[in-house]
């Protein structure tokens, strides 16, 4: 044993002696840790402040920073470290340079949504119609009426199938018709909503003619886009349930809709709740079924079933794109709507997360 | 109605009893499911109903007094060539992204900065429109104004550049934003899913942290990514208000992305037409909305493909 280990390294040595000094036995400095700080530090006052200073714009400098950075830092490592230690570097930096790219629009979107929206994010805005309303003043209350109930009714007729056809999928479906459930929820999911927008239309128009606009052709359309999404996140929870708490309840003699009804839907209800909103946070911001189906108006319609109906979204597409005279007023209540949108779909992406967890199953 | 164990021995039958109460739930679910069959069937059905009076009409009484196929086209055009865009822009930051999560951020942290990317697929797309025309076209003017000085010699930057940004290139990145949050999503499950010991044997090798992604991380995940990115297609193909508003319009095919006059894309087309359309007119939009249907559906289903046999593979589930 310890001949073997002495002969090897006598070979080791030998080859040592007569070949090219591998690089192993340098041993690799590594850059010191504060260093990628420094030199980010460096471009950034020097090549950011420089562009800046030259009366550039602030992307600009930016950009200009992270292709120096990068480019130094590669150099520096490769140097220091070697050709692979500075590719791993350049690699971080790009990617986490990636995921800052990606963080920029959802901020940016946000301060320009809430620094365009606040003006005219009052009290009139909530409680008064465009009926009549010529220039400045008004108000999206219509709207917001118009919204919750197109999307109500849409949750309404949704949940009940989505649920069911999930629990079919995964409780029953094991034959041709459920792999084939499967295979067209998928496809239903790529949907465009212009699409579900024109099936609604082309649906009740057979029946009311070309011209019919109301609140339930809108529900039918979201209908079409928040099934298959409530399908998909109560089909995900619903095989999360253990077996063997669905095996113990038959074991006990209970028949399967009572296992499914008291055991297993009871047992996943947090994520179903949370995925429901989710789905509801989907279609609740949709501009393009409702565009299509139930128009836009200036009064209050509170009946689905009767004529055009306003709603958030539609209602800050017009005013920013067909604006009247003066332009300001409109355009301020489109960035005020796009804002309630945004709160409201925000506000239903935190409640499911906090449904989620107040409701989840504790582990152990 | 068979009763669940015999009462006089107290002996349970072998498999689970049919009560009434079962045979309901089960075709109550089975219903629901045939119901959402039904929908899609319905979808499709009467698409073909409403866009058949486009296709037999002579081409004279069709708006423009184009044929169908020659009123279409540019709007196929412009639709792909906008989500190409979106798709090559947002492929390389999405698997950027998807990997900044699952393999650099802190573990502690990378959650929370998962749902942030998360919620950009929560905003509305309408809000995307009014970013895209008031902020990101304006915004966009310079770095068109510096691609058609520098790479103007191409097709795509040739300009004249638009004063007000809104080109098919701020369409084509809005879309990039709306779409990078599905292929990050899709790409972040696959990259979790690597075997850990490949990760681990790459690393024990003296492997970098970059070298055991490119082996053991990105061959694991292609297929999802590929996936992710046909998802993220198929939505920047179906996506409405955003081109409409953002895009300013003209009609003719052209591959200059910077200049103000720009092909429309079906379904911003549809979206800007069909409030002020009334007869043939809607007939052909339903038309150009079916032909969107099946691209879409083309597409959505390679993407799920996919998915599909990779899952069979994986042995992740």
């Amino acid at each position: 044993m310890s001949t073997g280990i002495g002969n090897a390294r006598r070979e080791a040595d030998t080859e040592l002696a007569t070949g090219p000094l591998p690089s192993i036995t340098s041993p690799v400095r590594p850059l010191p840790d504060g260093s990628p700080w420094g030199i980010l530090g460096t471009t950034a006052v020097v090549v950011g402040g420089g562009t800046l200073l030259l009366g550039h714009g602030v992307g600009l400098a930016v950009t200009l920073t992270a292709v120096v950075y990068a480019a130094a830092m590669y150099g520096v490592a490769r140097v220091v470290e070697g050709p692979r230690k500075a590719m791993d570097r350049l690699v971080t930096i790009l990617v986490t340079a990636a995921f800052l790219v990606a963080l920029a629009p959802l901020v940016s979107v946000v301060a320009t949504v809430v620094a365009n929206g606040v003006a005219r994010f009052d009290v009139e805005f909530f409680t008064y119609s465009m009926r009549g309303v010529v220039g400045a003043g008004g108000g999206a209350y219509h709207a917001v009426l118009g919204t919750l109930i197109i999307t109500a009714i849409a949750a309404v007729l949704s949940i009940p199938v989505g649920l069911l056809t999930a629990v079919y999928l995964v409780e029953y479906g094991r034959g041709k018709l459920g792999r084939a459930i499967t295979f067209f929820v998928d496809v239903m999911t790529g949907v465009p909503s212009i699409v579900a927008g024109l099936f609604a239309f082309a649906l009740f128009a057979l029946f009311f003619g070309p011209g019919v606009r109301m609140g339930f052709m809108g529900s039918v359309a979201l209908c079409v886009l928040m099934i298959p999404v409530v399908v998909r996140s109560t089909e995900e929870l619903l095989k999360i349930v253990p077996n063997e708490l669905r095996e113990a309840a038959y074991a006990l003699g209970v028949p399967k809709w009572r296992t499914i009804t008291k055991v297993v839907i009871p047992t996943s209800v947090a994520g179903i709740a949370s995925g429901v909103t989710l789905a509801i946070a989907r279609v609740v911001g949709e501009t393009a079924p409702l565009l299509i189906a139930v128009g836009i108006t200036t009064g209050v319609n509170l009946n689905p079933f009767d004529g055009r109906m306003a709603t958030l979204p539609v209602f800050s597409y017009y005013s920013y794109v067909a604006p009247g005279v003066p332009r300001e007023p409109f355009l301020d209540r489109a960035w005020t709507a796009a804002l309630v949108l945004i709160i409201l779909v925000m506000a239903l992406n935190l409640l499911a997360r906090l449904v989620a967890r107040a409701f989840a199953p504790k582990t152990n | 109605m068979t009763s669940t164990t015999d009462a006089a021995t107290g002996r349970p039958t072998a498999r689970p009893v049919l009560q009434v109460g079962d045979r309901v739930f089960v075709n109550l679910t089975r219903g629901a499911g045939v119901l959402l069959l039904v929908v899609l069937a319905g979808v499709a059905v009467f698409l073909i109903a409403e866009a058949v009076p486009a296709l037999i009409a002579p081409s004279d009484e069709l708006p423009g007094g184009l044929t169908l196929i020659a009123y279409i086209a540019p709007l196929v055009f412009g639709t792909i060539l906008s989500a190409a865009i979106a798709l090559v822009v947002a492929t390389p930051l999405g698997v950027g992204v998807a990997l900044f999560i699952s393999h650099y951020a802190p573990l502690r942290i990378a959650q929370p900065l998962a749902y942030l990317v998360d919620l950009l697929a929560a905003v509305p797309s309408i809000v995307y429109g009014l970013w895209g025309a008031a902020v990101l076209g304006p915004a966009s003017v310079g770095l068109a104004t510096w691609l058609n000085e520098w790479f103007g010699w191409l097709p795509f930057f040739a300009g004249p550049v638009s004063a007000t940004g809104r080109t098919m290139l701020v369409a084509g990145l809005v879309l990039a934003v709306m779409i990078l949050p599905i292929i990050t999503a899709v790409s972040r499950e696959v990259f979790r899913q690597t075997p850990k010991l490949h990760e681990e044997a790459a690393l024990a090798l003296g492997a970098t942290r970059w070298e055991m992604i490119r082996m053991a991380v990105l061959p694991f995940g292609r297929s999802g990514v590929i996936s992710g990115a046909m998802l993220g297609l198929g939505r920047a193909l179906g996506e409405t208000m955003a081109v409409a508003i953002v895009l300013s319009v003209s009609g003719g095919v052209t591959l200059n992305l910077i200049s103000s006059g720009n092909p429309s894309t079906i379904a911003a087309n549809i979206a800007l037409q069909f409030p002020e359309s009334s007869g043939l007119a809607v007939n052909t939009l339903i038309a150009s909305g079916l032909v969107l249907f099946v691209i879409t559906l083309l597409v959505n289903a390679a993407a799920r493909a996919i998915v599909n046999r990779r899952r069979e593979f994986s042995g992740a589930n």
